[in-house]
């Protein structure tokens, strides 16, 4: 019974990472780009709806459109300063911005809340579900997190096998040039994209905060990283592979800190990643791409 | 003396400049420190600034020179830190002089940093790009967690060594230290360090690390290395093994880093692995590609000013870091944007067209 | 034991090359991708100072040959002698070190090294200094350095082009960048050399003087040359021996005039297009 209630922390845990994931994954697939600030723009979805239901006393949905609104700008709003003008720099430098802005908005977290934690009062407010007399339970945090992360899977491959945006999306990431020739304004597609990665990042830090907690301006870095991974391990530019990256990464961490140690649990998740990654060098579901000579 | 200076080649005196540079830097400090003109908190930043130049300075081999993007360089660092304290604790009763001490410290952890290089490096080096890059940062994440994991000990029977999560080890009791002393506690870090490192001591191993970096980059194996960077399939079909300069570059690399770890940490009474976090390495890494990937001496300088720049601005407290943040995008963007690059080709153009001119007006005499 | 299985029938080779070894001989030589065969059946014998061609529409498969010969890609079927010896198991480098050297069709240069540096790199396996002694600049590492830069100078000559050394690779034109590439493949000391279309994109004039250039090296360096190109002239100006590759099969060998004459190279060439090449 331990073993399953293991197995739904760690599919809840993993949906969290998973809906960050697709952020990454959707932004790399277009852009070509690691976008280090990800992590960050969950902090900030999460601190929006903090101040909306703690603050402004509204209600928890409310918070959750507020965050989603907030963060969908921001992410627009950094495409178009600080990544937009690096379109055809190395990707180095546009690594490198990115770190800057993570650094950026985390200092900006820092000095409007202050750097003392935040107690994060739940947005969902249902009782969790107590089965076989309470051995196994389900809490609403997790019902809520995964069924939020089934949704926006199956949201975003409709979305992007069937809308016009969606197909532009995927010419985007195939080939820019010839996109362009095709008629797709690609400036309006990336913004797109970031639009709603950010706006997923704004839902996984209300539901990251909602089971753990505590909030500060750094709480977004480890998540961010573990979904950067999660996205890699499901093949980097895949979103199935994000999906299934998130959750896998998820449940190994909830098992390896139950069953093997909690220090070591990260090492077990890295661990895991690395070995995936010398199996198939392009992830679970990633293309293999071979140079041409 | 002039014939001297045309026979070498541009290269090998921008080398000269570069080491004439630091050794300059060093001797001012040296004697503005005996004027007794230096803060103490400038002082302070001596030794950290050095060991952070030798860790720009050696990543700078793996980004700049190989051009694979690392972003765990830190882990070396950590490995070196620890390592070279466990060194120097046992060192303690048997070796007397503190240099002495300090130069074994260095070198033992600059040898097992390299190992660990040796070791991490066959599966990393097998990726590529982005896949090469998150590789390298789990495995900075995953010596940090193993090094909080770790308890070691020294006592007249030897070193002691437990691992929490192996067995039942929760704390440094796990040892069964007969009198003696922690040397590493676990997540608490390591304590009781002895303060070995001194900025002569930085200045040395800067030096050393300046002598490395460059002449391998202007050697036949830095050759190879830099084919391997530019083109891959050209290096093979020209004969050369890109899994042997591949991992010769990360090697070196790692091993530099380690012995950084070693200068910082015996600078310090403690230190916890956490300080050798994926911020760290990406500190570092943000020093090599503001210096300019492959040169040694922007990494030098990129790293001296970024270094200071946080603390000179103490005074804004909580607006530093966002200062930095700040400063970091723009100087990205102002060196890579399309805008920014339009504009210096154009002042490249001008400044040509103008040696044009003086050369066409010289050309009598030069022939 | 090699040799005894290597030693050709007489009538493959050029008259000067019988009973020697030949540089290189593959049989049934193939590769698949996917189920796509894309070269099968490749069989060549080149004595050791030979020139042939390798001619065939766009997409016959001649670039994949010369990837198969240099390992880039691992053949799926048959098996290449070089110099006698069997290069299973060798990967691109080892080819190489074991003699062969190539251009390529893209050129594959160091674009921001310099000119003497691109041949330096090719002098690699020719030079013996190590880690330790480029390092710390012991005397071996000055002996070799100015060896090597005599050597990169003295090959440079062939295309006078000692004068370049100091320019970055990168801005050099485009036929001197082909030059370039051959320098630097010849400074591996191969006994083999692949030119994937040398003669691209260069003018009539400029293509005589590599025709010339061609000749000499062979002449030199006394090795074989296998050229991949489409300048016809340039083929059957200087080529002793000619494969015509279609659709991955080897249709046509011969001498030139063999091939001239020979009514299946003529249909695949101009069987399809009324207008030629």
């Amino acid at each position: 019974m331990t073993f399953l209630n293991y197995l739904i922390n760690g599919i809840s845990l993993g949906s969290v990472y998973a809906i960050i994931a697709l952020g990454y994954t959707m932004v790399y697939g277009i852009a070509k780009m690691l976008n280090f600030a990800h992590g960050d723009v969950i902090m900030i979805g999460a601190y929006i709806s903090f101040v909306v239901t703690s603050k402004l006393g509204l209600p928890g949905i409310v918070s959750v459109l507020a965050a989603m609104v907030v963060c969908t700008a921001l992410g627009i709003v950094i495409e178009r300063l600080a990544y937009k003008p690096l379109r055809s720099a190395p990707s180095l430098a546009v690594l490198i911005t990115a770190i800057g802005v993570s650094y950026f908005l985390q200092n900006t977290a820092l000095l409007i809340w202050g750097s003392a934690p935040k107690y994060f009062t739940s947005v969902i407010k249902f009782e969790s579900i107590k089965l076989f007399d309470g051995q196994l339970v389900i809490t609403s945090e997790a019902i809520v997190t995964i069924a939020a992360c089934i949704i926006i899977m199956i949201a975003l491959t409709l979305f992007t096998g069937k809308s016009k945006m969606g197909k532009a999306m995927r010419a985007v990431s195939e080939d820019k040039g010839a996109a362009q020739l095709m008629g797709i304004n690609v400036n309006t597609t990336i913004s797109m994209t970031f639009a709603i990665g950010s706006a997923l990042a704004a839902i996984a830090g209300i539901l990251l905060c909602s089971a753990y907690p505590t909030l500060m301006p750094t709480t977004g870095s480890m998540p961010g990283i573990k979904a950067f991974t999660a996205a890699v391990f499901g093949g980097i530019g895949s979103i199935p592979g994000a999906m299934i990256g998130g959750l896998l990464m998820g449940i190994i961490e909830i098992f390896a800190s139950a069953y093997m140690s909690t220090q070591l649990a990260n090492a077990v998740v890295f661990s895991v990643l690395i070995i995936v990654l010398l199996v198939k060098p392009t992830g679970l579901l990633g293309k293999k791409i071979s140079e041409k000579v | 003396m002039q014939k001297l200076l045309k026979k070498i080649s541009p290269q090998t005196r921008s080398d000269f400049i570069t080491y004439g540079i630091v050794i300059a830097a060093f001797v001012i400090i040296q004697l503005l420190g005996a004027a007794g003109l230096l803060t103490s908190s400038f002082s302070g930043l001596l030794v950290p600034i050095c060991a952070y130049v030798v860790m720009a300075v050696s990543l700078n081999l793996t980004v700049g020179i190989l051009g694979e993007l690392s972003l765990g360089h830190a882990g070396f660092m950590s490995i070196g830190a620890f390592s070279g304290v466990v060194a120097a604790a046992t060192m303690e009763a048997t070796v007397a002089s503190p240099l002495l001490r300090m130069i074994f410290a260095m070198i033992i952890g600059g040898v097992i940093a390299g190992g660990a290089g040796f070791v991490i490096g066959i599966p990393v080096l097998r990726l590529r790009g982005d896949y090469l890059a998150i590789v390298t940062l789990a495995f900075g994440e995953i010596i940090k967690n193993i090094i909080n994991c770790i308890y070691i000990g020294y006592d007249a029977a030897g070193l002691h060594f437990a691992m929490a999560g192996l067995g039942d080890v929760q704390s440094a009791e796990a040892l069964g230290l007969q009198g003696g002393k922690v040397i590493i506690n676990g997540p608490v870090g390591a304590v009781g360090v002895q303060k070995l490192s001194t900025f002569p001591i930085g200045f040395a191993l800067v030096m050393l690390t300046l002598i490395v970096v460059l002449n391998i980059k202007r050697s036949r194996t830095g050759r190879a290395i830099m084919a391997v960077r530019d083109n891959r399939i050209a290096a093979e079909s020209v004969g050369i093994s890109i899994t042997r300069y591949k991992m010769t570059a990360f090697i070196i690399s790692a091993a530099l880093a380690g012995m950084a770890g070693v200068l910082f940490a015996m600078n310090y009474t403690s230190l916890i692995a956490g300080k050798f976090n994926i911020d760290t390495s990406i500190l570092v890494l943000v020093f090599v590609v503001l210096g300019g990937m492959g040169n040694i001496r922007g990494s030098i300088i990129a790293t001296v000013i970024l270094y200071m720049l946080p603390e000179m601005l103490r005074g804004f407290d909580n607006l530093r870091m966002l200062i930095y943040a700040i400063v970091l995008i723009i100087v990205m963007l102002f060196t890579n944007s399309d805008g920014a690059k339009q504009f210096r080709e154009k002042m490249k153009m001008k400044l040509e067209a103008k040696k044009k001119t003086k050369e066409t007006g010289k050309g009598g005499e030069a022939a | 034991m090699s040799e005894l299985v290597s030693l050709p029938p007489k009538a493959r080779l050029l008259e000067r090359d019988i009973g020697k070894i030949p540089v290189l001989e593959t049989h049934h030589l193939g590769i698949e991708f996917g189920g796509l065969k894309a070269v099968e059946e490749f069989e060549l014998i080149m004595g050791r100072t030979e020139i042939d061609g390798l001619i065939g529409p766009n997409g016959a498969g001649k670039t994949t040959v010369f990837n198969l010969l240099t390992k880039v890609y691992q053949p799926t079927h048959g098996t290449i002698l070089l110099n006698g010896k069997d290069t299973t198991g060798m990967d691109t480098a080892d080819i190489n070190r074991a003699g062969i050297a190539r251009t390529f069709q893209n050129i594959r240069l160091f674009g921001n090294q310099s000119v003497e540096d691109n041949v330096k790199i090719g002098l690699h396996n020719q030079m013996r200094s190590g880690l330790f002694s480029d390092i710390f600049r012991l005397p071996s590492f000055w002996k070799e350095e100015k060896k090597a830069h005599e050597t990169a100078m003295e090959l440079l000559s062939i295309f006078d082009m000692q004068h370049l050394a100091d320019h970055e690779a990168g801005s050099l034109p485009y036929g001197a960048q082909r030059r370039l590439e051959i320098v630097r493949a010849l400074a591996t000391s191969p006994s083999l050399l692949l030119l994937d279309e040398p003669a691209a994109g260069m003018n009539p004039s400029e293509t005589a003087e590599l025709m010339e250039n061609i000749r000499k090296i062979r002449d030199t360096f006394q090795i074989a040359i296998l050229l991949i190109e489409h300048d016809m002239n340039l083929v059957m100006g200087i080529c002793e021996g000619i494969v015509v590759l279609n659709y991955g099969k080897i249709i046509a060998k011969g001498t030139p005039a063999e091939i001239q004459a020979n009514p299946v190279v003529i249909e695949a060439y101009l069987g399809k297009k009324k207008e030629g090449e």
